[in-house]
Order: structure tokens, then C-alpha cells, then sequence
């Protein structure tokens, strides 16, 4: 085995595993992957296991259990680069849920016997405990933009991915606006990279690549106030996946 | 400890779907402790569920599982249809069933292929057994990519699809839409079976357990989202009568609850279960081909489980042919009803077994109350108990092996350990 190869390595904190999984979506690519990089660490997929150093860590999951802060520095220690991956590790995913509620009541609600459970009051994305080289946004991510930034990553440059909104993305597919047809959208705030999916499905977009850079969120919400959403149905919008993304977080707050 | 007493430990084990770790305590020539511990994260969505509105439930407990979001949208849905009492007939059930068997393909192909095929011939992982086994490992992920293009072209991408709703979907697929998957599902189907005559000439250890196996049945159909829950020692129910019969409890080594049948204990769901019950639901074509490596009703060994799984592949296969071949454009592409205070069951077949969600629902449809079980975490149990019966053989084995073929058993019912989280760590410890 070629030794000189980048080192890859992908970890796992609390998430549903689809970012991962969306690496090995990647049927057509796979295979050049695993000659191109050394797949040091990578749980889901192989029982080899490396203590690293990594040149290229993939981090899935939100840091949600005390020892998960410990574990997210270690990796980055011994990490050159650490790309966020997914809703989960750039926002704390839809577990933040709890960062609205209280943990310990969570803990009563789905266990009979809460006190062998470990859970942190909020769970938040790495970037609040680690400095991040790069956030892949989307729950899930992608697949291709993941592939970019690996690609990129491994080539030494910055990747190429547009921070612009999801409304960019349906005008060039040539959609018709949806709200124009009455339908509640988060397209204008919420970031790009799905292809603008859900407008093309005639259903408005529910924001799970978090907020756009530079999102309006107070004009977005008067829209729709327009079209007749209640408030407590705005929040809800706003409190999915990317719940504890600042932008979508304080926008909600102003509905409680 | 005395010199006989052996310790099998895995800290995290690898090729399942999440965290997990294996403790087996072997005294004498029997196990005195077995300990699947899962230190996955608990994510507390039957918390949080409280107060959302029964139209998000689908997407959001999708998330509980990047490998089946589509199973979690359906019981979901069902579960709601039921509430509201919604029934979806006709194309929109057909559709349904095709978003399904993708469903399936995909992540059954991922587990065979990749993750448990390595096992049978003494591989670390699918990229060791490309470089010897480069046609077989491309075979896989081609029939895998069939699957996630059913998936990715009805619910508008593989993971968490965003196209299903209540009642049915946002947007209809046309024909001329779905009618180019064709001659690729047709080759996989194919593939499945020359992929089930290679897998069967792997070598299978001799376990044979006397499970009580619980799945769907439907009146006519192989299952996928509707049925009575029958189980091989006589339960024969419909859904809301779950809870009465299975019970879950909390392990402290866990942060997964174990279910079981609440007057005997332990049992398995998941593709051998099903086979086992509803074998007789399979086409002609399809028992054929299980005859063909000698795999019928019953089967009681786990290891064959991979076998059965590209059985239930070339399924699949086979009803999404004949749904698109089928299909006519639906007029609607949902069907609605208005809220009301009601409690609806919802269970359908994930690619690991049985998932059932139970919601109350308020007069405007807010959730007061969720319940949902998932396959692994009814599986837990009987995982333990499969690797109390392989005791006597891991005794015979070197610790290396040991502790291999205790993985290989763990995989054997492809584990997801996100979904039992509400699930996996592999420790075998030796003196």
C-alpha cells in the first residue's frame, strides 16, 4: 500500500449518520476515493483504525455528551484540516431542540431511569469548541459538493461552494416561485447546495441547509405573517435542523 | 478468574451504523455475560415531538436515521393516516411502494456488499475486498446506485427524501419520468441472483436458533408498510394492539431500550423474520430462486441473513418493475382530511425489521404524545442471546477470530445503532 497517500478520516458525534453515509453514496466514485486517500478512520465503513495524524478529518455529528468536548479536540489535534459536516456538526442539528427545552425533562419523557443517561443541556455544533477549516451545510450535505471538498481539501485550495441563497438556485433551474402560488418558503434565507429540491417538488423549502450568508430573516417572516402563518407555525419553520443557527434562532425568538 | 475465563471485548465496533461496543464474559464452556452497549448519543425525539404538527413528523423523524429515512416518512405517514383517518389507494400506494423497495435496495446492497460480505472472506472493509473482489464490490454498488435512483428521483434525493408527505407526495412522478429506470432495475435485478450464487458459496457457521421471529403480514403481499404483527409462536394482532403485547425496558449499560414480547421475552424482526413469515408471499420467481441455494421457510441461521437480504433485493426489484410498468399519473398527487383528537399506529418493514410510531393528536393535529420503536432496539435482546449460543464455538478460537466472528454475528442482523437511540459498543474481554 502506497504510504504517501493523504490521510482521511471520518468521525461520528450525535447524528442520524447520513452525512457519512453520503460518502459512500458516492457508488460512482468510491473506488478512485479509496485509491486517491488512505481511509485511516472511517467506523461505519472499515475496521482498520489509525491513531492519525490525519491530513483530512470529516466531522458528522453535533457535540451533545460531555465527553464528546474532550473527543472533538482530540480530533483536531490530531487533525490538519477539520471539515463540518452537515447540519448536525455546523449547527447542532435537530437535537437542539433541547436547547429550547430542558434536557432533564427530555431525559423523564423517553427513559424510565434518566440518571444512565449522559446528555449536555445544548447540543451545538464543533465549531463552538474547535476552530473548523470549512462547514459543509445540508442535512444532508450534497454529495457532490462533499467530494469537492475533499477534492479541494486534499489539492491544498479552497473548495468551491456559493454561500448565496436557495432562491439563486430555483431561478436558474427555471422554477415558478412558490410563494407566488401562496406556499410558505424558506428559500430566500436558507443556503444553498440541495439544487433547490423542495420548490422543484412544489413544496416550499424547510431551510435544512441553515441560514444563507446574510439572510433577511425579519423580512422573510413579515412574508409570512403576509401569507397568513401564524406564529407558532413560524417558529416551528425556523426550529428544525438548523434550529440553533443564530440567524434562524434569534428570528424565532421574536415569535415565542 | 480462573484460567478457562475469557473476556471478548470491542470498544466501538466498526460496519454498523453507529456507536456501539461488545463485552462477552466466557467461564467454563458457556457465556456468562453478554453486553451489546450502545453510547450513541440519545437524541430524545419522542421528546421534542411533543408540541410539533403532525405534517412535520415525517420529515422529522427521518432524521432519526440517515440509512432508512424513507421507513421512519412511512410509518410516520401511516401512522398519521390513521389519526386522521386518511386512506392512500390506488398509484399514490403504488408510488409508495416503489420509494420503498429503493429503500431497501439501498441500504440492504450497502450492508451485503460492503459491510458484511468482508466478514465471509476475511476483509477489514469493502475497499480491502475491491482489490480482490473488484467485479463482485462494483457489482454491489451498482445495484446500490439502482436503489438510490428510485429514492433520489421520487423523493428528490437518497437521504432524507423531501417529496413524501401525509397523505401521499408534494409532486407526482410522470411515466415518461420513471420509465428510464427500467433497463437499470431490470440488470439488478438479475445481478441480485448472480450475486446470491456466489454469497451462497461462502462458508456459514452452523448456528441455528429457535427465534421467535414477529414481522408484518399482509393478506396478499410480501410486506412493506401495511399488515397484521404475527410472530412464529402465535401472536397475530393488528397494530394498535402492539404496546399490549411488547414491552421495552432499559439496561444500564445502554442508552437503547431492549424490547420483548411481554409474556416470553426476546425475538427477532428483519429480513430472516420476514422470510420466515411470509415466504409464501413470494413470487414464484422469487421462491424459485431461494430454493436454488436451498434457502427456505424456516431458516434459523443468523448468518444466512445475507443471503436472505439479496433474496429480498431481487424482490425489490421486482415489485418496482412492476409498479412502474404500471403506473398512471395520479390525479391528485395527495389526499387530505381535517385534523382531529385521535391516536394512530403506524408500523411498516425498515430494511432491519419492524418500526412502529405511535402519535396522539390533538383537535389541530399537535402531538402530545410519540412513541417510537425501532428494529435494532428490538433486536438487541436477541442479538445478546445469538452470541450466548455461539459461546461454546468461540471458545474453540483463537481471541483474533474470536472476536471477529462475534462481530460477524453482531452484523449479521446489520445493527443501526442511530435508530436504536433512543443503540452499539463491541467488547470481548480475555483475562
Amino acid at each position: 500500500m502506497n504510504e504517501t497517500r493523504p490521510k482521511l478520516a471520518v468521525w461520528k458525534f450525535a447524528s442520524c449518520d447520513g452525512c457519512q453515509l453520503s460518502l459512500l453514496d458516492l457508488e460512482d466514485e468510491l473506488l478512485a476515493l479509496a485509491d486517491a486517500v488512505d481511509i485511516a478512520y472511517f467506523r461505519e465503513a472499515t475496521s482498520r483504525e489509525s491513531n492519525g495524524p490525519f491530513d483530512l478529518s470529516l466531522v458528522d455529528g453535533s457535540i451533545a455528551r460531555p465527553e464528546d468536548i474532550d473527543q472533538i479536540r482530540e480530533v483536531r489535534r490530531r487533525s490538519r484540516h477539520v471539515v463540518a459536516l452537515g447540519a448536525c456538526a455546523t449547527a447542532g442539528g435537530i437535537q437542539a431542540l433541547r436547547n429550547f427545552a430542558s434536557v432533564e425533562k427530555y431525559k423523564s419523557l423517553v427513559y424510565a431511569k434518566p440518571e444512565y443517561i449522559h446528555a449536555l443541556a445544548e447540543s451545538k455544533g464543533i465549531a463552538e469548541f474547535i476552530r473548523v477549516d470549512f462547514e459543509l451545510r445540508g442535512c444532508p450535505p450534497n454529495k457532490h459538493q462533499l467530494l469537492e471538498v475533499v477534492s479541494a481539501f486534499l489539492a491544498g485550495r479552497r473548495p468551491n461552494v456559493a454561500a448565496h441563497s436557495v432562491c439563486v438556485d430555483c431561478k436558474l433551474s427555471g422554477n415558478v416561485c412558490v410563494m407566488v402560488t401562496g406556499t410558505p418558503c424558506l428559500g430566500p434565507i436558507t443556503h444553498a447546495g440541495c439544487g433547490a429540491l423542495c420548490p422543484t417538488y412544489r413544496r416550499g423549502c424547510y431551510g435544512c441547509y441553515g441560514p444563507a450568508e446574510a439572510p433577511n430573516t425579519q423580512s422573510m417572516a413579515r412574508a409570512f405573517q403576509h401569507a397568513g402563518v401564524p406564529d407558532v407555525d413560524l417558529v416551528r419553520v425556523l426550529r428544525t435542523f438548523n434550529a440553533n443557527a443564530p440567524a434562524f434562532r434569534k428570528e424565532s425568538e421574536r415569535h415565542e | 478468574m480462573s484460567n478457562g475465563d475469557r473476556i471478548i471485548r470491542v470498544n466501538y465496533l466498526a460496519r454498523v451504523e453507529g456507536e456501539g461496543s461488545l463485552l462477552i464474559k466466557l467461564k467454563g464452556d458457556q457465556a456468562a455475560e453478554v453486553q451489546l452497549g450502545i453510547f450513541e448519543p440519545p437524541r430524545f425525539f419522542e421528546a421534542f415531538l411533543r408540541g410539533r404538527a403532525h405534517r412535520e413528523v415525517p420529515d422529522i423523524t427521518s432524521r432519526i436515521c440517515g440509512i432508512c429515512p424513507v421507513a421512519y416518512m412511512m410509518s410516520a405517514c401511516h401512522a398519521m393516516e390513521d389519526a386522521l383517518g386518511i386512506r392512500v389507494t390506488g398509484q399514490l400506494r403504488a408510488l409508495r411502494r416503489l420509494l420503498y423497495a429503493g429503500e431497501w435496495v439501498e441500504s440492504h446492497a450497502l450492508h451485503v456488499f460492503f459491510l458484511h460480505a468482508p466478514d465471509f472472506l476475511g476483509y477489514p472493509d469493502g475497499f480491502a475486498m475491491a482489490k480482490e473482489h473488484g467485479e463482485w464490490i462494483r457489482k454491489g454498488l451498482r445495484i446500490k446506485k439502482a436503489g438510490n435512483a428510485i429514492v433520489a428521483l421520487l423523493g428528490g434525493r437518497e437521504i432524507h427524501p423531501v417529496n413524501v408527505r401525509i397523505g401521499g407526495f408534494y409532486r407526482a412522478p410522470t411515466r415518461a419520468e420513471l420509465e428510464p429506470l427500467l433497463p437499470e432495475l431490470r440488470w439488478a435485478r438479475e445481478a441480485c441472483t448472480e450475486s446470491l450464487m456466489w454469497m451462497s458459496t461462502f462458508s456459514f457457521p452452523s448456528l441455528e436458533r429457535d427465534y421467535e421471529f414477529v414481522a408484518l403480514r399482509h393478506d396478499e403481499e410480501y410486506p412493506f408498510c401495511e399488515g397484521r404483527v404475527v410472530s412464529s409462536k402465535g401472536l397475530d394482532l393488528p397494530l394498535c394492539e402492539f404496546d399490549a403485547h411488547f414491552e421495552e425496558e432499559q439496561v444500564p449499560y445502554s442508552n437503547a431500550l431492549h424490547a420483548r414480547v411481554r409474556e416470553r421475552g426476546a425475538y427477532l424482526c428483519g429480513p430472516l423474520a420476514r422470510f420466515n413469515l411470509n415466504f409464501d408471499r413470494l413470487s414464484p420467481e422469487i421462491q424459485a430462486l431461494a430454493a436454488k441455494v436451498g434457502l427456505g421457510a424456516p431458516c434459523r441461521n443468523p448468518f444466512k441473513n445475507i443471503l436472505v437480504r439479496l433474496i429480498e433485493m431481487a424482490h425489490a426489484f421486482e415489485q418496482a418493475i412492476s409498479v412502474i410498468e404500471r403506473y398512471e399519473l395520479p390525479a391528485e398527487p395527495c389526499v387530505s382530511a381535517p385534523t382531529r383528537a385521535s391516536t394512530g399506529f403506524g408500523g411498516t418493514e425498515a430494511p432491519r425489521g419492524l418500526l412502529y410510531h405511535r402519535y396522539q393528536l390533538d383537535d389541530e393535529g399537535t402531538i402530545l404524545d410519540a412513541k417510537i420503536v425501532a428494529p435494532t432496539s428490538q433486536n438487541q435482546k436477541t442479538i445478546e442471546e445469538d452470541l450466548f449460543a455461539l459461546a461454546p464455538e468461540l471458545l474453540q478460537l483463537p481471541h483474533e477470530d474470536a472476536t471477529r466472528r462475534a462481530e460477524q454475528a453482531i452484523r449479521n442482523h446489520d445493527p443501526c445503532i442511530s435508530c436504536a437511540t433512543h443503540f452499539l459498543k463491541l467488547r470481548v474481554e480475555q483475562a
